[in-house]
């Protein structure tokens, strides 16, 4: 009995597949590339113009007809008009497939979950049914509305797709999503209640979803002109996130499966936390309460069993808003560490913008790549950093060019509307 | 409209939601729909739909009851386009 229980506590948890369909990048290879050359995804959209959008740009990955072919059949996509569903759709298969794990034939895998997240998804279709039953139509809903338009659509479409049945479920928590979803995944395989579980997380775009932050006023208005140059994370001239939308996918496996298989490891999950500021103490809907950040980065650490010291590089959630220099100044009181000691650090938003619900998984299908790839894409459109951070960590600390350098520990954080943070500590396998 | 061309309007639609197990070759007036031809019972409303669109009709709910074979759909059709 002890020996299970050994067992149990013991349990590893290694990264086996990767998945993303990001707005530079719609395949691994593809976003691999974007990264080690800044490339960014975002664009105009002469539409949010016409609807009077102040930030008339963002991030859309883009999908052919012939590649939504690749993974739906002709059926599936009758009626069908939920751009989140697609995107994780993409990114999970593809994940699975990568993980070299055999889905969609007669049997039901009961030690496959599926946890994949999402803020609001399939808003056209929701919007297409409103105005139908708004006009006394209900009937032209069809069969699909609801798979579709409830929360969990994704997983439901993924666990019909892969035969997927240990537990296969959405998660939501608005910016940290993505990043709970992998924690989740993380603490059940840990728990010996699956094998393996794909994690991830997926969002729209388009006005629908993005009206909402231009209200708020906290994207930019400033880079209509010129999407590819919008002033990005941790730049002096940032004024407001640029909106995006996706899906990431990562595999998670018990050490003990991946061994067994003989499947190539990218990465283990040390560990993690997930919290929240309670919004209060200077915690509110939309802001955060650093004193809970700070918790939660070291509550990570603890989990994980690695010392602030320890860490090469840091993902951050950093958005291109005003919160930037906070989070660096959370990071350097969590850590212990500031100017040249401070870790490399970047963040994907510049070169994909804000995904929402999505960015958590999608950052960290970048981290998990650049941990295997002993690299540090760069931190686009920061040609000057901003004062306050400058003055809090070392120049050479925001790469504003790809680095090669080795890493073995890294950490990933994610801070979302509702005051809710979330951090995870990969290592090198 | 006679039955011939009403049912050969009919198939195309009906083959659009075969399983994969189940071919076109397969499908015959008498068919039943979900029993005989497999197809998921959650998209008999989507045929109904179709089927509405391609004649400019409209079932009622008392028309989708009685709606287990092609034959049935005829007789609904002729019904309403008469």
């Amino acid at each position: 009995m002890a020996g299970i229980a050994a067992y149990i506590i013991n349990m590893r948890v290694v990264i086996t597949g990767l998945g993303v369909c990001a707005p530079n990048g719609t395949s691994i290879p593809e976003f691999t590339d974007a990264l080690k050359n800044g490339r960014s995804g975002l664009a105009h959209f002469p539409e949010l113009e016409r609807l009077n959008f102040s930030c008339q740009i963002g991030g859309m990955p883009t999908i052919s007809e012939e590649k939504k072919r690749d993974y739906f059949t002709e059926l599936q996509l009758r009626n069908f008009d939920s751009d989140g569903i697609l995107y994780g759709v993409i990114a999970g298969i593809d994940a699975l497939k990568d993980a070299d794990i055999d889905v969609g034939g007669d049997e039901a895998l009961f030690d496959l979950g599926i946890i994949m997240g999402a803020g609001t998804t399939s808003v056209a279709k929701f919007r297409e049914s409103i105005y139908q039953i708004d006009e006394g139509k209900v009937r032209r809903l069809g069969s699909t509305s609801v798979p579709q338009t409830m929360a969990s659509g994704v997983s439901a479409y993924l666990g019909g797709m892969t035969g997927a049945a240990n537990m296969v479920t959405t998660n939501s928590s608005a910016c940290a999503t993505g990043t709970e979803a992998v924690l989740l995944g993380y603490e059940r395989i840990k728990a010996g209640k699956a094998t393996q579980v794909l994690c991830g997380s997926t969002s729209d775009g388009g006005p629908y979803i993005w009206g909402g932050f231009d209200a708020m006023k906290v994207t930019s208005y400033k880079h209509n002109d010129s999407p590819e140059k919008a002033a990005g994370p941790m730049s002096e001239q940032a004024s407001g996130f640029i909106p995006g939308s996706g899906a990431g996918a990562v595999v998670l496996e018990s050490l003990n499966s991946a061994l067994k298989r003989g499947v190539k490891i990218y990465g283990e999950v040390l560990g993690g936390a997930v919290n929240s500021g309670g919004q209060r103490n200077g915690g509110s809907m939309t802001a955060p309460n650093s004193e809970a950040v700070q918790r939660c980065i070291k509550g990570a650490f603890k989990d994980a069993k690695v010392s602030g010291d320890a860490i090469d590089y840091i993902n951050g959630h950093l958005t291109a808003t005003v919160k930037d220099p906070v989070e660096i100044e959370n990071w350097c009181t969590a850590l212990g560490r500031k100017g040249s000691d401070f870790p490399y650090i970047n963040s994907l938003k510049g070169m994909t913008g804000h995904c929402l619900a999505a960015s958590g998984s999608i950052e960290i299908v970048s981290t998990i790549l650049q941990l295997q790839g002993n690299f540090v894409f760069p931190n686009v459109n920061c040609d000057v950093i901003h004062p306050e951070i400058v003055a809090l960590v070392s120049e050479k600390c925001v790469p504003r060019v790809a680095v090669e350098t080795s890493l073995k520990t890294v950490a990933k954080s994610s801070f979302g509307f509702g005051d809710v943070n979330a951090c995870v500590i990969f290592g090198e396998y | 409209m006679t039955t011939e061309e009403i049912y050969a309007q009919l198939v195309p639609i009906v083959k659009t939601y075969l399983p994969e197990d189940v071919s076109e070759n397969d499908i015959t007036p008498t068919s039943d729909l979900t029993r005989e031809l497999n197809i998921n019972s959650a998209h008999l409303v989507d045929v109904v739909l179709d089927v509405e669109d391609a004649f400019d009709i409209e079932f009622d709910n008392a028309d989708m009851e009685s709606l287990r074979t092609l034959n049935d759909a005829v007789a609904i059709i002729q019904k309403k386009i008469a």
